[in-house]
């Protein structure tokens, strides 16, 4: 088996390599370079000679590419011409207050929507399951930005009860987020635990109506115990990947939310980015992101490698 | 036995569902069942019968959207359908035991069986908990899975159909309970398999004295296990008596007509097959079921529901004429197949050294030229086939035998060796670079009739493929055409527009059938057509086939892994162990003594629909997967091996008469002495 | 229904089985409420231009921010303009864009998918590490990449979108069509001697049409969610273009003040998106396809 784990490892970072690759093309691509991007109307004679030195951009693709990428692995993930600072720098305290919020997020929708898929597919077309998947298809197919939004109506304007707009400094303490993530926290794990909870409860039908499941009936083994022991290990076995895919997915979600909130993370600094047209800065951003995304794949897959007795005795 | 009193009882038992439309639809009606202690009853029918249902709600058990309409069925003297959850708990699994149908699908795949075992021993014995362990192994030990300790912690998918059958006996057993229910637990298991666990099942049955309610539409299998035996027909019980009674004289004309439909072993013909079949629920008139297929239907069948009918016997029968019986002539005259054999010189198909490997090279071997070390799938394949005749190819799962219909239809190509075709044709070539003719003259119908046809095309655009792609037909030529290959498979001109999913299983296979020929070719590779029918409806697709040889002199490869039906529709046999040839021949010779130990260990476990027939248990119940690199393929469970040649030489093949060959070691005046001894 | 008409449906060709499907649909709740949402939408979107009672673009410094009144029935945003028929038109857009490409998506999602699926083999499995790769990339980093450097506008907007939700459409495809693949009657025509077109076209795509029809109607309401944050954000459509996502963000900072402003297209969005959910559910059991719930990408 552990040639398995080393396999995924060893795959993950070749996914991740190919990403950067993949970025790093998909922004060579685009029609003229960093410097033209950047200096947009401006970007003509002197200016963008000079623009063009400073960055080092008239050196080769491949060059640039192999600085890049030795680069990030030390941490150094180049300048952001609008800042002229350091990229890890800027993203650092940015990065740490969109993974409070992510992280947040996820600690508080993931196990709130494995009970409640648990209950809506036990459950199923009774009301408890009627009321639970109702919500959860409202909170699915509404927009975040929608969400988000009503929220801050509801709970910060008519209701007064937590700020609607953050106000804190990116770079102070952890601590005085706290009042702050509220809001945001709930629009994202709204949407997360929708998600989530849909697949668990899908995943928990299919396997009560299993033969096994059947089986044990007939075996005489009390409700209780058969769900606990025999209906969820089957049921949220394949849900891992689905919620990791889920969590990645909500990535994007958080540039939104951060939006919104006005809140000083990883998203809203992408979006100032982009309209900044500060393409490094977005090119080291998407890559952290989809490092993030890898990690979290990888995980999954390792958790269900474990957890999976088919996968784990493989060799068989 | 009357004085104890029955472990189950069933009285006027009805249930049934309601469908879109409102209307109740009965899955069973009236069943009326007791169960002593001691005792072995076989609930016997065809699909849609209702056994099923019958023993699970002997359980208390219904699938929604099932309920009871009326009556009631009785454990130990309680009603199973008024009992509370928990007391329905503690019987079940308990005192009340199922061994289900697909023990790989009913084991739980996240817990090691042990762990299984042991929930068992811990919900319904009082046994302490250092005990549990031991008492597993115990179990284990008793339904005669070698290394029990090991197995304990494995999971179920790690085991084979056999071992995973056998733990689910196990489990069954753990509470010692007094009543088994067990429903077609041998399905899907291989032939020597399934006489292995049917051998245990009865030999539990003697040694613990458990009652046993056995769930099966094998007629061998139940003649092996139970002493009373119940035939049910469209949800009714329509006839029941001991085993003797049921399984030699039946008196009821469905029970009769069934088992005349079995192919045996001793007779090779085809079975006689009942015209029409089972009704579907709801589909019953007033008068009785089984009217429209019977030949001594009267007026008052059509008008009066028959009742069941204590005989001078002591059996049931549900039949207003079941005194007459007798007077019915003589099930039909079997269809005897014409001997034509042919020509054994004017060969169709000669397979000469013919090896096929699924595994591919990988391609850094392939580079340096190197060759797979693993055994090839199948090998040393030299059959030759005559024009007109039907050859069978016998074997059991892994045995190849289906690798070499493909290859023959070119889906895959040998390794080695050559297949020659009208000893013109070269066919080792695959699909996309055979002509188009050859393409046409060689045909193959599937063993699964619910994937072999696309779900979205009618019966007239399934048919009218091979038309339009072999002989340009359109037009009202191609109606015409296609109407009169369906009325030849003897279906009606309107299910041209009928979809898949609108036909029954027999009927599918028909239009299957009717595909193949539509190309009219010399040569059709049937892969166990049969294989997924009711016995009844087998019957009536095997005189299909026999009749469209007749008129057309087709040439048929026949695969199955029965060998009553491979006994009743070809004249030579080829048997196959792991890829291997051990014997080919004229069927009576491959079939009689001398033949090949694999041979004889297949004829040993076929299962004879007569109580009187016992099994003959020759070789080991082990599952292999990959034949040996040296020697004879059958060296690992040859009960006659006779040493150290069998491991490092192939087998030389020996001749007894024209055209019967064995590939064994052993002389063949020993091999026919040892085996007429046994005998 | 009786059997002779459902199968005269069924049997020749797209058109007549697609009645047979929307009659299955609309005997449902959720495909009757489903399908009237949607048609609601489709058919606002296509007249709403000449049935608004105010031209969106009219600002009228007297009527800012007033609340509903019998000349305004929601009344008018921060710039005078009437609610009402900038709610009507709001969806216009975004239908257009959203409809051409979950089309094109599945188009060329659905057939790279088949194709892999027929492959197989070692550039199947390539392609598939490079799909995979292209899912870890969040899709909106490169949306707006793209937008933010070529520009705004439907030229853009719709081979983007239609790209980025075309690569899930492939695995989904890959996946169905190894399923099917796997089936006799596929093997039966190639032992026949059918060419591989004809069995693509034949045999395998009715079979896997089916599936790619309910992705694509889930496709659609995820495509719309992201063209309308698109729009909240600044990338999607430029103002001063009536769009349901422009409008919220643009409401947003007086909300306390004028919530209809912002309520009004929610609603409508929301309608919209849930009808298409509804109807693709019921679409999904019209057509007897199991769903497997996905994670949205």
């Amino acid at each position: 088996m552990i040639k398995l784990v080393l396999q995924r490892i060893v795959m993950g970072l070749a996914t991740l390599v190919f990403v950067s690759g993949i970025v790093f093309v998909s922004v060579e691509a685009l029609p003229g370079d960093s410097c033209t991007a950047y200096l947009g109307r401006l970007a003509s004679g002197q200016r963008l000679e000079n623009c063009r030195q400073d960055f080092g951009i008239e050196r080769p693709a491949l060059i640039r590419y192999a600085e890049w990428t030795t680069g990030a692995l030390k941490g150094d993930l180049g300048i952001s011409m609008k800042r002229n600072k350091p990229i890890s720098d800027i993203i650092g305290n940015r990065l740490r207050n969109t993974l409070l919020l992510g992280l947040s997020a996820t600690l508080i929708g993931v196990p709130l929507a494995l009970f409640l898929g648990i209950i809506a597919g036990l459950w199923r077309d009774r009301r408890p399951d009627l009321w639970i998947s109702m919500i959860a298809i409202i909170a699915m197919t509404i927009p975040e930005f929608v969400n988000a939004t009503l929220l801050i109506l509801v709970f910060s304007i008519w209701l007064g009860w937590v700020p609607g707009i953050v106000t804190t400094p990116p770079n102070a303490p952890m601590i005085e987020f706290l009042s702050d993530i509220i809001l945001p926290v709930a629009a994202l794990a709204l949407v997360m635990t929708a998600h989530i909870l849909r697949m668990v409860r899908t995943s928990v039908i299919n396997v009560m109506g299993s033969d096994y499941i059947q089986m044990a009936i007939l075996k005489g083994v009390p409700y209780w115990r058969m769900v606990f022991k025999h209906v969820l290990p089957n049921a949220l076995l394949p849900t891992i990947n689905l919620v990791a895919l889920t969590i990645a997915w909500l990535l994007g979600g958080v540039v939104v939310i951060e939006v919104v909130f006005n809140y000083p993370g990883l998203g809203r600094l992408t979006i100032d980015a982009i309209s900044d047209r500060d393409l490094a800065l977005v090119q080291a951003i998407a890559l952290l992101l989809a490092a993030v995304y890898i990690g979290l794949n990888l995980f999954a897959d390792l958790l269900t490698l474990v957890a999976n007795p088919r996968l784990r005795t493989m060799r068989r | 036995m009357n004085t104890t009193p029955p472990l189950i009882e069933v009285k006027d038992l009805s249930i049934g569902f309601d469908n879109h439309a409102g209307d109740t639809l009965p899955i069973l009606r009236n069943i009326d069942l007791t169960l002593y202690p001691g005792e072995t009853i076989g609930l016997v029918g065809e699909s849609g019968c209702g056994k099923s249902t019958l023993a699970l709600a002997m359980m208390g058990f219904l699938k929604p959207p099932l309920r009871v309409l009326n009556g009631v069925s009785l454990f130990k003297g309680q009603d199973m359908f008024s009992l509370s959850d928990s007391e329905l708990e503690s019987i079940r699994g308990g005192d009340l035991a199922l061994i289900p149908q697909n023990a790989g699908q009913s084991l739980t795949p996240t817990m090691r069986i042990g762990k299984q075992i042991i929930e068992a021993l811990r919900l319904h014995t009082n046994l302490p908990k250092e005990q549990w362990y031991a008492r597993a192994v115990e179990l284990l030990t008793q339904v005669r899975l070698p290394e029990p300790e090991i197995l304990l912690a494995r999971y179920p998918h790690e085991l084979s159909g056999g071992q995973q059958q056998r733990g689910a006996v196990a489990m069954a057993l753990a509470a010692e309970p007094d009543v088994l229910l067990l429903d077609e637990p041998t399905t899907g298991l291989d032939v020597t398999t399934q006489a292995h666990v049917l051998e245990l099942l009865r030999t539990l049955a003697l040694e613990t004295g458990t009652a046993m309610v056995y769930v099966s539409h094998d007629l061998g299998a139940i003649a092996q296990v139970c002493d009373q035996v119940v035939v049910m027909y469209a949800g009714e019980i329509v006839f029941s008596g001991t085993a003797n009674q049921v399984l030699k004289r039946p008196v009821h004309p469905y029970a009769r007509g069934l088992l005349s439909s079995i192919p045996r072993l001793k007779d090779a013909v085809v079975p006689p097959s009942m015209p029409g079949q089972p009704p579907a629920p709801g589909g019953v008139g007033k008068g009785c079921a089984f009217v429209d297929r019977c030949s001594m239907a009267e007026h008052r069948c059509y008008e009066e529901r028959p009742a069941l009918e204590v005989t001078a016997k002591s059996e049931l029968v549900r039949c207003h004429f079941y005194q007459k019986i007798d007077q019915l002539p003589p099930v039909e005259m079997p269809t005897r197949r014409e001997s034509n054999i042919a020509d054994q010189a004017d060969i169709l198909l000669n397979l000469d050294q013919v090896a096929i490997s699924y595994t591919k090279p990988r391609i850094l071997d392939q580079i340096l030229g190197k060759q797979s070390k693993a055994p090839a799938t199948v090998d040393r394949i030299d059959l030759k086939i005559a024009r007109g005749e039907t050859i069978g190819l016998v074997g059991e799962s892994g045995s190849g035998k289906s690798t070499i219909l493909r290859a023959i239809a070119g889906l895959i190509t040998p390794v080695n060796g050559t297949i020659k075709f009208d000893s013109s044709e070269n066919l080792n070539q695959i699909v996309d670079k055979r002509s188009k003719d050859v393409l046409r003259r060689i045909q193959m119908i599937f063993q699964n009739p619910d994937s072999s046809l696309n779900p979205r095309h009618t019966v007239a655009e399934i048919l009218a493929q091979p038309l339009k792609l072999y002989f340009g037909l359109q037009g009202q030529e191609l109606r015409d055409r296609t109407e009169a290959l369906l009325n030849r498979v003897r279906l009606r001109t309107d299910y041209l527009e009928r979809l898949p999913s609108q036909l029954s299983g027999g009927e599918k296979q028909r239009v299957a059938i009717a595909r193949a020929f539509a190309a009219a070719p010399d040569l059709v590779l049937c892969d166990e057509v049969t294989s997924a029918l009711d016995v009844s409806v087998q019957a009536a697709v095997l005189e299909l086939l026999t009749e469209l040889q007749g008129e057309r002199f087709t040439t048929y490869i026949f695969v199955s892994h029965d060998l009553s039906v491979v006994r009743a529709v070809a004249d030579r046999v080829a048997v196959l162990y792991l890829g291997r040839l051990c014997e080919t021949g004229p069927s009576e010779n491959v079939f009689g003594i001398p033949s090949h130990p694999y041979t004889e260990a297949l004829l040993g476990a076929v299962l004879e629909p007569d109580p009187d027939v016992r099994p003959k248990l020759v070789a080991e119940d082990i599952l292999e997967l990959s034949p040996p690199t040296t020697g004879c393929p059958f060296q690992r469970r040859c009960s006659r091996r006779i040493g150290k040649v069998c491991d490092q030489e192939v087998p030389p093949w020996q001749m007894t008469m024209d055209g019967h060959e064995i590939a064994c070691h052993i002389p063949l005046r020993e091999l026919r002495a040892l085996q007429e001894k046994k005998a | 229904m009786n059997m002779k008409l459902e199968n005269f449906a069924k049997s020749r060709g797209v058109f007549a089985s697609l009645y047979k499907v929307l009659a299955d649909m609309l005997s449902r709740p959720s495909g009757k409420l489903g399908l009237s949402l949607v048609c609601f939408h489709i058919i606002l979107a296509i007249i709403s231009p000449a049935i608004t009672p105010y031209d969106f673009k009219v600002m009228d410094a007297d009527l800012i921010l007033k609340g509903p009144s019998a000349l305004h029935w929601l009344g008018t945003d921060n710039l005078g303009r009437d609610i009402l028929s900038r709610t009507m038109l709001g969806g216009r857009q975004a239908l257009m864009v959203t409809i051409i490409a979950t089309f094109l998506a599945i188009a060329w999602g659905g057939m790279l998918g088949v194709l892999l699926g027929l492959i197989g083999g070692w550039i199947e499995n390539s392609i598939l590490r490079l799909v995979d790769a292209f899912l870890s990339i969040p899709w909106i980093l490169f949306l707006l990449l793209i937008v933010s450097v070529i520009g705004l506008g439907n030229a853009v907007l719709i081979p983007t979108l239609a790209f980025f939700y075309g690569i899930p459409v492939v695995r989904m495809s890959r996946a169905a069509t190894h399923d099917v693949v796997a089936l006799d009657y596929i093997t039966a025509a190639r032992a026949r001697g059918e060419s591989r077109v004809t069995i693509v076209r034949k045999e395998l795509l009715p079979n896997v049409l089916d599936i790619l029809l309910v992705e694509g109607a889930m496709r659609w309401s995820w495509m719309l969610l992201a063209f309308s944050s698109l729009s909240f954000l600044g990338f999607g459509v430029a103002p001063p273009a009536a769009d349901w996502g422009l409008m919220i963000s643009g409401s947003r900072s007086y909300m306390a003040i004028a919530p209809l402003a912002v309520l009004a297209p929610v609603v409508a969005l929301s309608t919209l998106i849930i009808g298409i959910n509804l109807s693709a559910d019921a679409l999904a059991k019209a057509l007897g396809i199991d769903r497997a719930q996905k994670a949205p990408v």
